[in-house]
């Protein structure tokens, strides 16, 4: 702890409320593997996003009125009389999809890596608590501005929970505080959306003394040895960090100044009808492999189970895969079916998209009604793909924990790939080499 | 608690047994957990329908101007509400379907207190939208009643499910007729 501090300033106040020594400790003395790659910028990047979207959103709570009447047009009044109103919308709004952009390559990251492995279970578990709040916070930040998608999407998320045995028709009256999606449904759901993104902060602490207790996984997937395997967080990867942001931030600023809507459901600019259904009810993008877990059970409870159950199988992928090697650098039929899941994930997002009784033709590539053409229907393709999202997690890595033969992983991550010599390094003595710290 | 029952100052010092260090605990907790429990309940309940929202729990409708095969939407508590005058034809074809292969089945004579009116609530029992139908330039699917254009629930002239993931019929609210030509639902 004690740092010792020159500016007597600091020194006076560190002494009583110790912030500068915990800064110090967290930042300088934090020795971080000196083999991170890109992949792990999106930590921080999802960081800086929440930070954007609290700030975007307060101001934008500041001229939004929660009520059926008046919620559509005080959208419209930010859009077109606030001033740089349109920049805040545009600025949450897209900002909503970065942040699940940035999530998501974080969770494949740590998928690609076996983050999720010993002793870190406890982190990837609160990083799924994490996924779990924001997508209940942009759901109901989608509901706010009161357009046709937002009044039906919120209409059957909603009605997902009357897929409950006995309770269900109950719990959806006490969602909706009435018998439909209506205006004291539009008003808990502001109050909610305005709070959850102040829970999330509080869980991602909760995420970051979790990983500061063994630091960060690596490329390499093995734990560092000693000192020279490290280097500190600042300034190495404080600057990292931050070119890494320059670069993300000219990715996000094309969309909110180049392409601010393409991101969005046109319906949305309709206000909500609560007695016309829009053609395609769609969720916004990052909700689709979900929805189309949903769509491909015919059974509604059955649906409603897989989907839920999409995300609850990551709580429990610790314990699935049991490979002793964490990296999938060093795992050749796993790093074959890991792509193959992300290009699942991919055609799920598409069959989430379509309506479930058009056609995918997979010459053409083209994605159309039904009029006879040769193809596969979206729904018995979503079907396929969400065979396989199961059976990656509940078949295939509990397999390949048994039977799959590994590459020889690295000694230290100082020493280059040494032939033989290096075979299974043994990860199962991490925690006792961790306690070095 | 029992461990620390040896110390002196703790009431009865028995071993196994419980101490009147234990029944405090007992009944402290079992106090709390009341507490807690009757506070979160008024809170829970504030999120369930308000009085307001109970009270325009019932709409009168007049029916005299729906011609035969025709049908109109009203709305009930937020919610559409269907009413259909049928066919002779559509009658006959849900009378005759009574003993089709049904997910939820029903006759359809307990469908309907007159036959030539159906009414239903319009939201398809899967996931809330409204089942396309009521016009006639919109599908009425496979069974010639309505078609979900969410996920593909069809519905056939009694409003019963009979293809898709909806597991029930479409419900028929309660209502009254007023007289030959005026009905009260709710
Ligand atoms: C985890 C962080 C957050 C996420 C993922 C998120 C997501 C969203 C989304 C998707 C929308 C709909 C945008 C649209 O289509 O117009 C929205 C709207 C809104 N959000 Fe957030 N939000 C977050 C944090 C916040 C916070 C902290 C506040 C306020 C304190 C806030 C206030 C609002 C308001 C007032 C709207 C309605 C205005 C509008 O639609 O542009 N949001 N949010
Ligand atoms: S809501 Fe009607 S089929 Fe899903």
């Amino acid at each position: 702890m004690a740092a010792n501090f020159k500016n007597p300033v600091i020194r006076w106040i560190d002494h009583r409320l110790p912030v500068f020594s915990y800064l110090h400790h967290e930042a300088n003395e934090y020795p971080t593997p000196k083999n991170l790659s890109y992949w792990w910028n999106f930590g921080s990047l999802a960081g800086f996003m929440l930070l954007v979207m609290i700030v975007s959103g307060i101001f934008l709570a500041m001229q939004y009125t929660p009520h059926v009447d008046h919620a559509f047009n005080s959208v419209e009044r930010i859009m077109r009389d606030v001033n740089y109103g349109w920049l805040l919308r545009y600025i949450h709004m897209n900002g909503a999809s970065m942040f699940f952009i940035v999530v998501y390559i974080h969770i494949f990251r740590g998928l690609y890596y076996g983050s999720y492995k010993a002793p870190r279970e406890l982190l990837w578990q609160i990083g799924v608590v994490i996924l779990l709040l924001m997508m209940a916070t942009a759901f109901m930040g989608y509901v706010l501005p009161w357009g046709q998608m937002s009044f039906w999407g919120a209409t059957v998320i909603t009605n997902l929970f009357s897929a409950i045995p006995w309770v269900g028709d109950s719990i959806v009256t006490l969602l909706w505080g009435g018998f439909s999606v209506d205006n004291p449904t539009l008003n808990r759901f502001f109050s909610l959306h305005y709070l959850l993104p102040f829970v999330i902060l509080g869980v991602v602490m909760l995420h970051v003394v979790a990983l500061h207790r063994f630091g960060s996984n690596n490329p390499i997937g093995i734990d560092t040895k000693g000192p020279q395997d490290t280097i500190p967080f600042h300034p190495y990867y404080t600057v990292k960090d931050l070119f890494g942001l320059g670069v993300f931030l000219i990715f996000y600023a094309y969309w909110v100044f180049y392409a601010p809507v393409t991101l969005g459901d046109p319906v949305n600019f309709v206000p909500a009808n609560p007695l016309s259904t829009p053609e395609h009810i769609v969720p916004e993008w990052y909700f689709l492999p979900f929805y189309a877990i949903l769509r491909s059970i015919p059974d509604k409870l059955m649906g409603v189970i897989a989907m839920f159950a999409a995300i609850a199988v990551l709580f429990i992928l610790p314990w699935l895969d049991r490979s002793p090697v964490r990296s999938g650098a060093y795992r050749p039929a796993f790093k074959l079916f890991f792509w193959m899941l992300v290009f699942d994930c991919a055609i799920l997002t598409i069959c989430g998209k379509h309506a479930p009784d058009w056609i995918w033709s997979p010459f053409s590539f083209s994605i159309a009604p039904d009029t006879g053409q040769a193809g596969i229907s979206i729904i018995s393709m979503g079907q396929l793909a969400t065979t396989y999202y199961f059976a990656y997690f509940l078949v295939i890595l509990p397999l390949l924990s048994i039977f799959e033969k590994t590459k020889p992983v690295p000694l230290s991550i100082s020493r280059p790939v040494l032939g033989a010599g290096g075979a299974h390094a043994s990860i199962a003595q991490a925690p006792q080499q961790m306690e070095k710290f | 608690m029992a461990d620390h029952a040896q110390s002196p100052g703790n009431g009865h010092a028995s071993g196994e047994e419980g101490t009147r260090r234990d029944f405090l605990n007992l009944t402290a907790a079992s106090v709390t957990a009341f507490g807690v429990a009757s506070v979160a309940w008024p809170f829970i309940s504030s999120l369930n329908p308000s009085k307001d929202v109970l009270a325009l729990s019932s709409t009168e409708v007049d029916i005299s101007q729906i011609a035969e095969g025709q049908a109109i939407t009203v709305m009930w508590r937020g919610k559409p509400v269907f009413i259909r005058h049928r066919t002779a034809a559509e009658i006959e074809q849900a009378k005759a379907d009574d003993s089709a292969d049904m997910k939820d089945p029903q006759a359809d004579e307990a469908r309907a207190q007159k036959p030539e009116f159906l009414i239903l609530v319009g939201v398809c029992t899967h996931l809330g939208c409204i089942p396309l139908g009521q016009k006639d330039v919109e599908p009425k699917g496979e069974f010639g009643g309505w078609y979900c254009p969410c996920h593909g629930s069809a519905y056939d002239t009694s409003g019963r499910i009979r293809k898709g993931p909806a597991p029930l019929n479409l419900p028929v609210p309660e209502y009254q007729y007023l007289s030959d030509t005026r009905v009260r639902i709710g």
